[in-house]
């Protein structure tokens, strides 16, 4: 077993309420210190991956009955959101998820569950440092705040509870394409200054392939595609899918891309 | 005048009461959305287990109170891993039956070990914590209660204020899978929420104990007007339970005085019909905050 | 002749009709037969007086219990208040007879439709209330219930009660158990049948529509308001139909019964007896009036010991407690009620010896 690898994958099987099968046997690896991108469109299994990596798909009744997720050399499949969140793997969940009748402070003090024993001063520094814009938010409530404000609340939660390993669900969604790129440049950031190991997943490739180190492309349930960044934004599947350029660098006519697309999914 | 005076204290002091019991309840709500029909087997469990300390095995009254209030803490501790844990993520119809349930079997408990007759603790209340305004007294029962109440609110506010699992407690009641999320022990606030809530009931319970003397059926009955109380003030607020145990108690003492005292125990719940038809979030509930 | 039908082993219904009908097989029909005959042409005339009092108690618990499925179980609107519904029936029933002077087979069936109108009163909420807080209204409905029944004394004679007179049909004086009891289960079949059809029609459909999403039923054209409120009267007629079924079965009552004790103990039916199940509000009632009865020996014999006899034991705290805990542990354990025992017993029978 390769040692740089905090997480592993290995052929894993997710099914919800006992019979519809979501993942049919997803492997991937995460190396320490690693940005990795998931990518893939609606109904792939992104976010099913990430939830069966940090354990919420039990309360949506989803359970993983194959394979094993092995993470720092144990064995983490099937076990609660608590056991796990304690291990160091933390989840941020698409759509935001604010607690709207907290105020932003009280966010991120939540983030502190995982380790409430410990003194959380130096910690609301380190997030307020990382997103300024929160300074003077801080005790107004979160449901008045805007969806850029939102995604830095929650993402600052997060680092409260010291992840060595963080799972974001689509931080772009919804948001202006500045705002976009100023959530990038911190989520490399915190990579880089924490040594935060990140699963990214996104709809926008084009930022994604940016500050990731290694990608994967999902499908129906599979791992269809992996390879480095700079591999991965050469391909010309990748190119016409998810970074709408195709190879000769204009548009094709739609009916090419349909085609195409059929052979794909049969892939 | 005097008799309005009168009636505007005791109004006051048992409508302080309604919401120290109501503040159980809804933080039961807050945190697990159960509505709890088994609160007014709560006070009168607290109320019950305060009698067998001082009565029967003549503890200090101060020491009694400390036992008690832990007693009622592990009781809602227990109640909630045994009966409710099972139950989450049920229908809410489960839920709801399921407390009703809970509350036939500790009424019968009651019923069975202390039988349907008024009882009545010692008196221990120093005399001199009546207050007297001219010709208007106010007990030392309700100055004590006010006291109390006042002291417990104060305490559930900085605590869900300021502390760390009170941050906890309502980040579940908000957004229960984000807390999942961050690694909240959901399971552990719900029995937290039980525990401290009825710890609270048992404390009004004992407080309604000396006000009223202790009877079962008088101490669940109350535990049914803990609806009215929190619809009025919103289901999810711990200030409008407050505030809405004082209106209803004051609505009580004011029908019961003028108007006729076989009204008195029926207001509530014709004041809960119009609320509902009109303001379904009562006075203070939380209006829900949408954004996509 | 056609083939008989006899229960598969799965689901094998070819078309809507099949799933629809009343009876799933010739077998369950011939069976609903003979037990019919077994009913009226032998039980009655083997049977104790106090079994049949028994019986008769629970055949008028069957109605009203069957009228609260209509609305808890098949239309999901949460009423605390089906105790007090079945104290206005039994109201209007005694008022009638007495005040107004009308025979029995027409003041038990006008208590029902008076029952309903105050049914669909309090059913008034439902149209912008939904789950915990329409429980809620309920709840309030059943206090506010309950203090115009001892308090309007011109009308119900308040804590003194009224006596009917004796319940005549056909010119047949029902004075004894027997008699009563072709009355109540006849009325009882009637009820069953007509409540399994009205499942079958576009108005059950709607309930249940309702029940499952109401929002989708909504999408769906169903207007949920009326159709609510159709709930809240039919479950109340029935309440109100039995509650007057009782009053001139026990001649004299009083408001001492029509407490919140008695509207848990008709949820209590419908919940162990099973949600949204036909069947499962008679073995509700049955199990609940069962459940009283041996309460009641139990207590007796207990009294006698007298050991106990200091504890101030009554039959009170010993049902308060039994029935919180039978609620408790079919919601913990079945909650889907007596209905699915039975129907997992008869399963067995049936797939037997192969389970799959």
């Amino acid at each position: 077993m390769n040692t740089g690898n905090l997480l592993e994958l290995n052929n894993i099987s997710v099914v919800y309420s006992d019979v519809i099968q979501v993942l049919k046997g997803v492997s991937l690896r995460v190396e320490k210190n690693r940005i990795v991108s998931l990518l893939g469109s609606n109904g792939a299994g992104k976010t099913t991956t990430l939830k069966a990596i940090s354990g919420l798909l039990k309360p949506e009744n989803g359970k993983v009955t194959d394979g094993s997720i092995v993470y720092d050399g144990v064995p983490v499949q099937n076990l609660s959101p608590e056991e796990i969140t304690r291990l160091g793997i933390i989840q941020v969940l698409e759509g935001r998820q604010p607690f709207k009748y907290l105020t932003i402070e009280e966010n991120l003090r939540v983030g502190t569950a995982t380790r409430w024993t410990k003194p959380y001063r130096k910690d609301l520094e380190m997030v307020y440092d990382y997103f300024p814009a929160l300074t003077k938010r801080r005790k107004s409530l979160a449901g008045y705040c805007s969806g850029g404000e939102l995604q830095m609340v929650v993402m600052g939660r997060a680092l409260m509870a010291h992840p060595k390993l963080l799972l974001l669900d689509e931080p772009s969604l919804g948001l202006a394409p500045l705002v976009v790129k100023e959530i990038f440049r911190i989520i490399r950031r915190i990579n880089e200054e924490q040594g935060t190991t990140i699963i990214l997943v996104e709809q926008n490739a084009n930022m994604a392939l940016q500050i990731a180190h290694y990608g994967y492309v999902m499908e129906n349930g599979k791992i269809v595609m992996e390879g480095g960044v700079e591999d991965l934004k050469e391909n010309p599947d990748v190119k016409e899918f998810y970074l709408g350029v195709s190879a000769g660098g204009a548009a094709r006519s739609y009916r090419d891309v349909k085609s195409y697309k059929r052979r794909k999914r049969w892939l | 005048m005097e008799f309005f005076i009168q009636l505007l204290i005791n109004g006051l002091s048992v409508g302080l009461l309604y919401g120290l019991s109501a503040l159980g309840f809804v933080m039961i709500f807050k945190s697990s959305s159960v509505l709890n029909f088994a609160h007014g087997e709560l006070l009168a469990m607290g109320a019950f287990l305060f009698l067998v300390l001082v009565s029967w095995a003549k503890v200090p009254v101060f020491i009694a109170f400390v036992i008690t209030l832990a007693g009622c803490f592990l009781l809602g501790f227990v109640v909630e891993r045994i009966f409710l844990r099972p139950l989450i993520g049920e229908s809410l119809i489960f839920v709801i039956m399921l407390t009703v349930g809970l509350a036939s079997m500790f009424k019968g408990l009651l019923l069975f070990f202390f039988g349907g007759n008024l009882q009545t603790y010692p008196d221990f209340l120093p005399a001199a914590l009546a207050i007297r305004l001219g010709s208007i007294s106010v007990p030392p029962v309700y100055v004590a209660s006010s006291l109390m109440g006042g002291v417990f609110l104060v305490l559930f506010g900085l605590f869900f204020k300021y502390s760390s699992h009170g941050i906890y407690m309502r980040s579940v009641a908000d957004n229960q899978t984000a807390a999942l999320s961050l690694g909240v022990h959901v399971k552990k606030v719900f029995a937290l929420s039980w525990a401290i809530a009825a710890m609270v009931a048992g404390m009004s319970g004992i407080m309604l104990g000396i006000i009223n003397g202790i009877n079962v059926h008088q101490i669940s009955s109350i535990g049914l007007k803990v609806f009215p109380v929190v619809i009025l003030g919103g289901l999810d607020s711990i200030g409008g339970a407050i505030i809405g145990g004082i209106i209803i108690g004051l609505l009580e003492a004011f029908t019961s005085g003028y108007i006729s005292p076989s009204l008195r125990d029926v207001v509530p719940y014709i004041i809960l019909v119009f609320i509902l038809l009109i303001k379904p979030y009562g006075l203070f509930g939380l209006k829900e905050i949408e954004r996509v | 002749m056609r083939r008989m039908h006899v229960h598969p082993c799965g689901n094998f219904k070819e078309n809507y009709a099949q799933e629809l009908t009343v009876f799933e097989t010739d077998f369950g029909r011939i069976a609903v037969f003979l037990g019919l005959i077994v009913l009226f042409g032998i039980v009655p005339f083997v049977s104790s007086p106090y079994l049949l009092y028994v019986m008769n108690t629970t055949g008028i618990a069957a109605i009203a219990a069957l009228g609260l499925n209509i609305l808890v179980g098949f239309t999901g609107q949460i009423s605390l208040g089906h105790g007090a519904f079945f104290g206005v029936g039994a109201y209007a029933g005694a008022i009638l007879a007495t005040a107004a002077g009308l025979p029995f087979w027409v003041a038990v069936p006008a208590a029902g439709f008076i029952t309903a109108f105050v049914g669909m009163i309090f059913g008034i909420p439902s149209g912008r209330l939904k789950g915990l807080y329409l429980t809620i209204a309920t709840l309030a409905g059943q206090f506010i219930i309950e203090y115009i029944l001892v308090h309007w004394e011109s009308l119900t004679k308040g804590t003194m009660g009224i006596t009917l007179p004796t319940a005549t049909i056909f010119g047949v004086a029902l004075d004894n158990d027997r008699r009563f009891f072709f009355v109540i289960f006849l009325c009882l079949a009637a009820i069953t049948l007509v409540t399994s059809n009205l499942m079958r029609t576009r108005y059950g459909r709607a309930f249940i529509a309702i029940r499952d999403n109401d929002r989708a039923a909504e999408g769906m054209g169903i207007p949920i308001f009326p159709y609510k409120l159709l709930s809240f009267a039919i479950s109340s007629f029935y309440a109100g139909f039995a509650g007057a079924l009782w009053a001139y079965y026990m001649v004299s009552i009083s408001s001492e019964p029509f407490t919140l004790g008695l509207s848990v103990e008709y949820i209590a039916m419908v919940i162990i007896g099973g949600l949204g199940s036909i069947p499962g509000s008679i073995f509700g009632a049955v199990f609940i009036t069962g459940l009283n009865e041996m309460l009641r020996f139990a207590t007796d014999a207990l009294m006698n010991l007298g050991a106990l006899a200091g504890f101030g034991l009554n039959s009170a705290s010993l049902r308060e407690f039994a029935f919180g805990l039978a609620i408790v542990l079919f919601i913990l354990f079945e909650p889907k009620g007596l209905a699915e025992l039975w129907r997992i017993v008869r399963s067995s029978f049936r797939l037997w010896p192969f389970s799959y």
